[in-house]
């Protein structure tokens, strides 16, 4: 327990906030890692797991390969991928997108199959055209789960952006390896109490979010 | 797994010869095994392949003199070991000066490898003793890479101090605050360096880093094979802030002089160069630690 208590010293201590390799600093770096991961993460798995879901072709290709990138360790990636693209911060992020597709990838195509095909048929007996359809019908019926989709991968890599530091780039891993290291655990505690509170607050953004579209969308 | 075969080949062939040589039954003039009931010597070793290679080789080394040998390898860390040690549960184990003394006491004070030694002997528990300490160290040290030595005409750590941009290093975190960090050096030779870390201890990633250019000094181990592999250069260390690291076995009372006289002999032909081939053949062969140890016994001439 004193361990516990020490961190929340550390953490209630402005120093350890301030100056350039601070709690603030780190936790904004963190952030900004997760953010990204995303962005590039859903530009990659939205169009095509919406795809995969208006057409339902290459469904069991998705399903598949999703599950076997989900299978592959974290640290072994960046380690891999750093000995190829040297170290910073491009192997983390390539391992943080191969974390975050799936999930994004299975929300999106779950979302869109989700509408019922009564619906999507009276879209198109309206005359709506496929991207109509989609645009108009699914996405917007789909959306609570493609939210969802983002909403599990962003708290796999804000959870996971600690690795980044293993390879030299910053992020709340600093304090967390460091804390390691040296066998300073009230360090180590504070960065991973760090990480825990910014995932949840995270979390209850998507988690209002959620909400609000529901109640936009009539659907509770 | 095809080695498997192979290294359980050589170990019963090993295990068969030692029998041969020394059986406690039969010999009366075998000092190693009239005194005492149990005259099997149990060695440990850290979950580190190089210090797994060594212990195999003081495994061997008492084999061949008739000695019987139980091998306890690959127990983690000081906290565990260490107590074992303590409680008699293990007999030789190849150890490192500085991090033993260190780990004894926190407070010690680096110097050259003869008085880490003696200093080693007063923190020792009560029971355990060090034999003689082989020049081979396995410590950290500041590397760069030899056009960069050559350039900025670097031999020794100060020399860092002249050179005129803004140099970083890559090293474990805790190289932000351990005594031979950023601050140690800045203290010591007044060298000013940016820490990258990197979290791989002196591995393929601190090393690509280097050679990559994106630090100019990088923090590995004096016995990595990478050092001489890829030409880098040692920036020696004047000050002896890292705290010397050579091999030196930890040996209880069980262990008799004639024992303790083999292991010797073992240390004083351990030089770095010595250390530096054997983590190179491991890391090229992938060999067991038996059959490495095995190879450079041999290669020495010390098994008969």
């Amino acid at each position: 327990m004193n361990h516990l208590i020490d961190a929340f010293d550390v953490l209630l201590d402005p120093e350890s906030w301030s100056g350039p390799g601070g709690f603030g600093v780190r936790m904004l770096e963190h952030l900004w890692y997760t953010a990204l991961a995303l962005i590039i993460s859903a530009a990659i798995a939205l169009p095509v797991g919406l795809m995969v879901g208006h057409t339902g072709r290459g469904r069991a290709l998705a399903v598949i390969s999703t599950g076997l990138v989900r299978a592959l360790p974290t640290l072994g990636l960046i380690t891999l991928a750093a000995l190829f693209v040297g170290i910073g911060l491009t192997a983390p992020m390539i391992a943080f997108v191969v974390l975050a597709v799936p999930s994004i990838l299975a929300g999106a195509y779950a979302g869109v199959e989700s509408v019922s095909p009564a619906t999507t048929d009276v879209a198109k007996a309206q005359g709506m055209s496929g991207w109509q359809v989609l645009l108009r019908v699914e996405i917007p019926l789909g959306l609570p789960l493609i939210i969802g989709g983002l909403r599990n991968a962003t708290l796999q890599v804000v959870a996971t952006a600690t690795l980044a530091a293993y390879v030299g780039a910053g992020g709340l891993g600093r304090q967390l390896f460091l804390g390691l290291r040296t066998q300073d655990y009230p360090l180590m505690l504070a960065a991973s109490i760090a990480v825990i509170l910014l995932a949840i607050v995270l979390d209850a953004c998507f988690e209002f979010s959620q909400r609000l579209l529901r109640r936009l969308l009539g659907l509770v | 797994m095809r080695m498997y075969p192979a290294a359980c080949a050589g170990i019963a062939l090993l295990t068969l010869s030692a029998c041969g040589g020394g059986d406690p039954l039969e010999t009366d003039d075998d000092a190693a095994t009239d005194d005492g009931d149990s005259a099997e010597l149990v060695i440990g070793s850290q979950q580190y392949y190089s210090n797994t290679i060594i212990a195999e080789i003081y495994a061997q080394v008492l084999e061949n003199e008739g000695h019987e040998v139980q091998r306890e390898f690959e127990i983690g860390q000081r906290e565990v070991y260490i107590p074992e040690l303590e409680s008699g549960a293990i007999d030789v184990f190849p150890e490192y000066t500085g991090n033993l003394a260190a780990y004894l006491d926190p407070d010690i004070d680096s110097g050259d490898p003869d008085s880490v030694h003696a200093d080693l002997q007063e923190v020792l528990p009560e029971g355990l003793e060090t034999l003689d300490y082989a020049d081979a160290t396995d410590q950290d040290s500041y590397v760069v890479t030899a056009e960069f030595a050559e350039e900025n005409d670097l031999t020794t750590v100060a020399d860092l101090a002249e050179v005129d941009e803004d140099l970083s290093i890559a090293a474990n975190s805790e190289f932000e605050t351990r005594p031979y960090g950023i601050g140690g050096l800045s203290e010591t030779y007044g060298v000013e360096l940016t820490l990258v870390p990197v979290e791989d201890s002196g591995g393929p990633l601190t090393l690509g880093a280097l050679l990559d250019g994106d630090v100019e000094v990088a923090n590995i181990y004096s016995a990595d094979p990478a050092i001489e592999d890829n030409d880098l250069v040692i920036l020696e260390d004047t000050e002896s802030l890292v705290l010397p690291q050579n091999v030196v076995p930890v040996v209880s009372e069980n262990v008799d002089d004639e024992a303790r006289a083999a292991l010797n002999e073992v240390q004083n032909v351990l030089d770095q160069q010595a250390l530096l081939d054997i983590n190179a053949h491991s890391q090229s062969t992938q060999d067991s630690p038996a059959d490495v140890a095995q190879w450079w016994l041999e290669d020495q001439g010390m098994l008969d």
